[in-house]
């Protein structure tokens, strides 16, 4: 007798999909809880946590930023393996205002993640025709190159950097405001994706030729998608500019292409929720692991091809599925 | 004069250089289609095996060279056997997987220590020689003849043989090699072992004009990556083109500008030519599909 394994909605799923799980405390329960907990918790996180831990927590903000750019750019078809690119261009820009023009951080923040997004989209212009493995290889070249380009001629302070930007005006303001970004970019996103925007977006990462089919220029749409996902990256490089008072060639270092990309594979691509709870589980584990230094990068990329190969979804989609379906044995007609 | 004579020289043997670490990334990712990012892992990983068996276990270099050159090609099986098989036609999937095992060997070789002048490889014939008035060593002579005799077999072989035709057939439709009884999985396999041992090759032969370092692993991926993409997919001919190119803008910029430029003027190639022409210089597979 053989059997296989049937996969059922969940009567709650299934009741809370309609207009009467505003009659019911559990269904709403249901549908509110697992948006509810997490940012109520993440709120309340800040005041729990030491100083050194609220580091911590703001550089799982910071890393989950980048990890929700780079899952908005795979959502348009666009695999980058150079995060660093949007990181770095972001925390230039923020450095030369603060540094050359004293501005104040409140105001080179928002300027650089504008401006920031907009040099690097206008670097990847050239190259958006490119498909699949030869943008990700671009992407991979940009920031190993922009990083010998400061080598050789000396801008921006050279190999040393640049230091002694301002920082921000208070603790609280600073993990507030990192963590309120990144909820806003979290949710935001998610509802842009479920739009018809989002759509034509998925439908260039389907097929990009239907998508032109459908008289839509995806090219302008690549364009502005890319433009989002780099201000994303450029608003975390800003961010920690100001955290770290210092901006210099290690901001292009692989750490901030690699760490994304796994976060969204170990969470699970494609719904951005996955790509947070990939930062929340991986930025902790390497502050556990900082005992063992460079021995941290092997972990990322062991956790990269472990969860390629024996859980693709990642853990955010299977444990949504746990959630909202059950399972069961059944027989098979044969 | 003579500046001008050794540059040319320097770089011809340069170029060579480049032709003979692309060579093996060609051969899966250009010809058979498979990604393989953790290339510049195996070609450090082969080196410093030669290393250990020459310096742990103490057995003669010949020996030792090929010892580490079939433990890198069983790495190549095993890697493909074990993780490419399971990801094999997403592409993306293979580039992350791959990339994530390039990454964890050649951060593993770093944190236990592996970097330092000690860590090299001794060369074949201790002796230079005056060619057109300028001094060039045995070594580097040896790598244009090797370098070139690897380049030639390679075209005989995906163009003559049954087994490199197969190579060609997976890359450019799949479905229609397997209704010809290509056995993708078994033609998948042969390359990636194929390509890794061309990459234990190479390192043989190049790393003993330098010394062994985890961060090099990065450089030869680039660096094939690059040849790979000016050169265009699929072509043995593209990939010498774009390793002349390559090889004598680094050698004349390293002389007349600064070492400094080198690898901003490969880098600044890729982009220059992936934005005019997309498929490479004399890309000619699947141009529409893949590129644009």
């Amino acid at each position: 007798m053989q059997k296989r394994r049937e996969r059922v909605d969940r009567g709650i799923n299934v009741r809370s999909g309609d207009v009467f799980a505003l009659c019911s405390w559990r269904e709403m329960l249901y549908l509110a809880g697992p948006r509810v907990i997490p940012v109520v918790a993440i709120l309340l996180l800040p005041l729990a946590l030491g100083i050194y831990w609220q580091k911590v927590l703001l550089s799982v903000a910071v890393f989950a930023l980048l990890a929700i750019s780079w899952d908005l750019l795979a959502q348009t078809g666009m695999i980058s393996l150079g995060q660093a690119l949007f990181f770095g261009m972001g925390a230039y820009v923020t450095g030369i205002l603060n540094h050359y023009w004293e501005l104040p951080p409140l105001l080179t923040i928002p300027a650089a993640a504008v401006f920031g997004g907009l040099i690097c989209t206008a670097l990847l212009l050239p190259v958006l025709r490119l498909r699949g493995i030869y943008f990700s290889m671009v992407t991979l070249i940009l920031p190993l190159m922009l990083v010998r380009l400061i080598e050789a001629t000396r801008i921006f302070g050279g190999t040393e950097g640049l230091t002694g930007m301002t920082p921000l005006p208070s603790r609280w303001l600073e993990i507030y405001l990192i963590v309120g970004a990144m909820l806003a970019a979290l949710f935001g996103f998610r509802r842009l994706l479920g739009t018809d925007y989002g759509l034509v977006l998925k439908g260039i990462r389907d097929n990009d030729r239907s998508v032109t089919n459908a008289g839509i220029n995806i090219y302008w749409y690549k364009t502005q998608a890319l433009w989002i996902a780099s201000t994303v990256g450029a608003f975390a490089g800003a961010f920690m500019t100001h955290v770290y008072m210092f901006v210099g060639m290690p901001v292009f270092a692989l750490d901030y292409s690699i760490l994304p990309i796994a976060a969204a594979v170990v969470g699970g691509p494609g719904s951005l929720a996955g790509a947070t709870l990939g930062a929340f589980i991986l930025v902790p584990l390497s502050e556990v692991l900082r005992g063992v230094g460079g021995l941290r990068i092997v972990f990322y990329g062991v956790f990269l091809v472990v969860f390629i190969v024996a859980l693709p979804e990642g853990i955010f989609h299977y444990v949504q599925r746990k959630y909202n379906q059950f399972e069961r044995w059944v027989e098979v007609d044969t | 004069m003579p500046m001008l004579l050794g540059t040319v020289v320097y770089a011809f043997v340069n170029s060579i250089i480049l032709a003979l670490m692309a060579i093996g990334f060609n051969l899966t990712f250009g010809i058979s289609g498979v990604a393989n990012f953790a290339y510049g892992a195996l070609y450090i990983f082969s080196a410093y095996a030669t290393w250990m068996g020459l310096n742990l276990v103490g057995i003669p270099y010949p020996v030792a060279a090929t010892v580490s050159i079939l433990l890198t090609m069983l790495a190549g099986t095993l890697m493909y056997r074990f993780i490419l098989m399971r990801v094999r036609g997403q592409a993306l999937s293979e580039v992350i997987a791959t990339f994530g095992i390039g990454l964890a060997i050649l951060e593993i070789f770093r944190y236990l220590g592996f970097v330092g002048f000690e860590y090299n490889l001794p060369v074949f014939v201790d002796d230079s020689i005056v060619l057109a008035g300028v001094f060039i060593d045995v070594q580097r002579l040896l790598i244009v003849i090797i370098g070139s005799a690897v380049i030639l077999g390679l075209w005989w072989f995906t163009h003559h043989t049954r087994l490199g035709l197969a190579f060609r057939g997976i890359a450019q439709d799949e479905r229609t090699a397997l209704t010809l009884g290509i056995d993708s999985d078994r033609i998948a396999l042969l390359s990636v072992s194929l390509g890794a041992g061309l990459a234990a090759l190479a390192a043989t032969v190049i790393i003993p004009l330098g010394s062994i370092a985890p961060g090099e692993g990065y450089d030869v991926l680039i660096k094939a990556l690059a040849v790979c993409i000016i050169g265009g997919l699929g072509s043995t001919g593209g990939t010498i083109v774009a390793s002349f190119v390559i090889g004598f803008a680094e050698r004349f910029t390293d002389t007349y500008i600064s070492s400094q430029w080198t690898m901003i003027v490969s880098l600044a190639a890729i982009l220059v030519v992936l934005t005019l022409k997309p498929s490479g210089l004399f890309g000619k597979q699947k141009e529409l599909e893949e590129r644009i």
